[in-house]
């Protein structure tokens, strides 16, 4: 149960001037604020992914939810960098070369900023050399999407090429499927934006 | 390495543009539609059926729409496997295989008439060379199949659309450009008999707005930017058409409305958002057809069905038997005003009994032979099954509801009471939410409770956030875009 139940619900409702002042108020108070962002507020962005889930809400309305979150982040992100409050942990997400539908990967990096990691947007058409270089700078999880047929085997390129290497690989998109992600080696298969967080989850288990 | 055109194979300009004689008026109507009456061209609703249209299209071969026959259009691509030089040769053998099925099949059937849709991927595209190569291969293959079985056949080339892969996308110069002009210029040459495209300008701030069911930003996406990139888009490939003796057929909004159409599915936006989004583009893809494009429309232009009530060009649908390719909520009612019905596109794929494109084609011809026998057992039969295949859907959907011919007729109707594509498109929006409003109260379709929200938002939108001039949209939503997403001036916006 989330501590601020205010403010967990000011999220929810997508209200983003009521989540500045409520969490501008919690930091005067002198909460902690970690527990303000772990507690209530990525609580917020979980329980409205989960009610997406159950076919509750639509994507505007986690749209608007993921805008209120960001109101409270622009005042915690800044606070957290001095106490030494580390992300959940770092990732990358990227559409693979010669795709350039971008609309599900966008969905799916939402949701993970709002479950409280930080998320590298690549953009779309990704070559494995924009992979390497965010893997370089500590990503330590990749999430492939595509939306062709004709682009699933870049995704085999990339998880073959950091084969052995320190970092899990995700995929997914349309076409995708576990038997997809289990033949080509890949760690995980999300499919939808909410599922992506389990599944980043799961593999850093 | 480009298979060499033979001389038989080339369509002589003779030919073009050339239309069912019983129309000799329609001959050379290029350019005739650049300012469109504010009548539309098929008024009532026994006039609008499968089969028919009041401005039929003949190749030059001679392959008709819309004079009495509904006949498949099949489209095939790859399974999953990589493009490239080493797999070129695969590539050639796939299409190849899937051609010589999908023709066997076709007239082991009988059917009277087939096109085939070569759509190519992106890198074929990228390098034009290819997309042409197969497109040859495929030409020389409906010919062959013609001049032997007599079937009538044809070819529609749909390059795609590679503007984007630039971020922002650069519409009107660069490499990208350049390979679509010269892919448009050689496609004659290649064995087109038909041109057309998906484009995808205003896509970039369309995708947006849809996730954020943010209809004053799809207004903009579709009734500033998308229309004029139409525009520009559709006078080159014109006159690419013209040059070379292709016919230019019609474009699709498939990267708008059938992405809303996508997302209401996976039930991410609301199905009544996506209906209003559908006709939100009918004023785009009539841009093409006000260039000189005279159909038929693009298989997954749903839009098409407003675009042949009001120019009466033929238009080509995909519906229930498309399902290889996508779901969607609209399988029958897309098929009852179709004059060509289409699988979308199917992977070389092998099921029980055949190849899927095989498979394919034998769908869509049982579903043509149906609805020919109909129309040759009366004209009152056909409307019988065009109706049937009306109300099996449009009562379940408000995406289906938006489809059903006399709506379609009512809309499109005070669509053409506005002069400007931008007008038209604020027209198209207010009209599908008021006879969505009306529907709903009647209870002519099932309106979910939870969407109940979103019709009264659109409403409130139409009124208040949506302005009645393209200048004042512009003035409300230039300064909100990302220079990063879109380069406004892409679209001719300073």
């Amino acid at each position: 149960m989330a501590k601020n139940e205010e403010l967990f619900n000011a999220i929810i409702k997508g209200k983003r001037k009521d989540v500045s002042v409520l969490v501008q108020t919690a930091v005067d108070s002198g909460a902690n604020v970690a527990e303000i962002l772990m507690e209530s507020m990525i609580p917020a962005m979980r329980e409205i992914g989960d009610r997406f889930s159950r076919n509750e809400v639509y994507v505007p309305e986690m749209l608007i939810a993921a805008r209120a979150m960001q109101a409270g982040l622009d005042i915690v992100e800044p606070l957290l960098a001095g106490t030494g409050h580390e992300p959940l942990a770092r990732v990358a997400i990227g559409t693979v070369k010669g795709d350039l539908h971008d609309i599900g990967k966008n969905l799916v990096a939402m949701m993970l900023k709002g479950a409280g990691y930080d998320v590298t947007d690549l953009g779309v058409d990704c070559d494995i050399a924009k992979y390497e270089e965010a893997v370089n700078n500590g990503t330590q999880v990749l999430l492939l999407s595509a939306l062709l047929t004709t682009t699933m085997p870049a995704m085999k390129e990339v998880t073959e090429h950091f084969k052995g290497k320190d970092v899990k690989i995700l995929i997914g998109g349309a076409p995708i499927t576990q038997e997809y992600a289990d033949e080509i080696g890949a760690d995980g298969y999300a499919g939808d934006a909410n599922q992506a967080v389990g599944a980043v989850e799961k593999v850093l288990a | 390495m480009l298979v060499t055109p033979t001389k038989r194979s080339v369509p002589s300009k003779k030919y073009w543009p050339k239309f069912h004689p019983k129309h000799p008026e329609l001959s050379g109507c290029f350019l005739m539609e650049k300012n469109m009456s504010k009548s539309i061209a098929i008024p009532t609703l026994d006039q609008f059926v499968y089969g028919v249209c009041p401005k039929p299209v003949k190749t030059a071969r001679g392959l008709e729409l819309g004079t009495g026959t509904v006949f498949p259009e099949v489209n095939f691509t790859l399974p999953t496997m990589n493009i490239n030089e080493e797999t070129w040769p695969q590539v050639i053998a796939q299409y190849t295989e899937m051609a010589d099925d999908v023709i066997r099949r076709a007239i082991e059937l009988e059917v009277p008439q087939l096109m085939i849709e070569f759509e190519t991927l992106p890198d074929m595209t990228i390098r034009p060379e290819w997309a042409l190569e197969i497109n040859r291969l495929l030409a020389d293959k409906l010919i062959e199949a013609q001049e032997k079985s007599g079937i009538k056949t044809a070819l529609r080339f749909t390059p795609n659309d590679i503007r984007e892969f630039s971020r922002p996308p650069i519409m009107r110069s660069g490499k990208y450009w350049d390979s679509m002009l010269e892919t448009f210029a050689k496609a004659g040459e290649a064995g087109a008999d038909f041109l057309s495209i998906e484009s995808t300008g205003g896509k970039e701030l369309c995708d947006e707005a849809l996730m954020n069911a943010d209809l004053p930003g799809v207004v903009f996406a579709l009734g500033v930017l998308a229309c004029r990139d139409m525009e520009f888009l559709w006078k080159h490939m014109v006159d690419a058409c013209k040059a070379n003796g292709v016919i230019p057929a019609g474009d699709s909004a498939c990267g708008f409305a059938n992405t809303a159409m996508v997302l209401a599915d996976k039930k991410m936006i609301p199905k009544v958002f996506a209906a209003v989004v559908r006709v939100a583009t009918v004023p785009r893809t009539l841009v093409a057809v006000e260039q000189g494009a005279v159909g038929p429309c693009k298989d997954c232009a749903y839009e098409g069905i407003y675009i042949k009530a009001i120019t009466g060009t033929p238009i080509s649908l995909e519906g229930k038997s498309a399902a290889c390719a996508h779901l969607s909520p609209i399988g029958n009612i897309a098929s009852a005003v179709c004059d060509c019905w289409s699988n979308e596109s199917v992977q070389n794929v092998q099921l029980l009994s055949g190849k899927a494109p095989e498979v394919s084609v034998e769908q869509l011809a049982y579903d043509c032979r149906l609805m020919n026998t109909a129309a040759a057992s009366s004209p009152e039969d056909a409307l019988r099954l065009r109706d049937w295949l009306v109300d099996s859907d449009s009562a379940l959907d408000p995406q289906a509801y938006v489809l059903r011919p006399d709506v379609v007729l009512r809309i499109s109707e005070k669509i053409m009471q506005e002069e400007t594509a931008y007008g038209r498109t604020r027209a198209a929006v207010a009209a599908a939410i008021d006879e969505l409003r009306k529907g709903a109260e009647s209870k002519a379709y099932r309106l979910e409770e939870r969407e109940e929200s979103w019709l009264d938002m659109m409403e409130m939108a139409i009124e208040d956030d949506i302005p009645e001039t393209e200048a004042e949209m512009i003035a409300q939503q230039a300064p909100l875009v990302d220079p990063a997403k879109c380069d406004l001036r892409e679209y001719g916006i300073e």
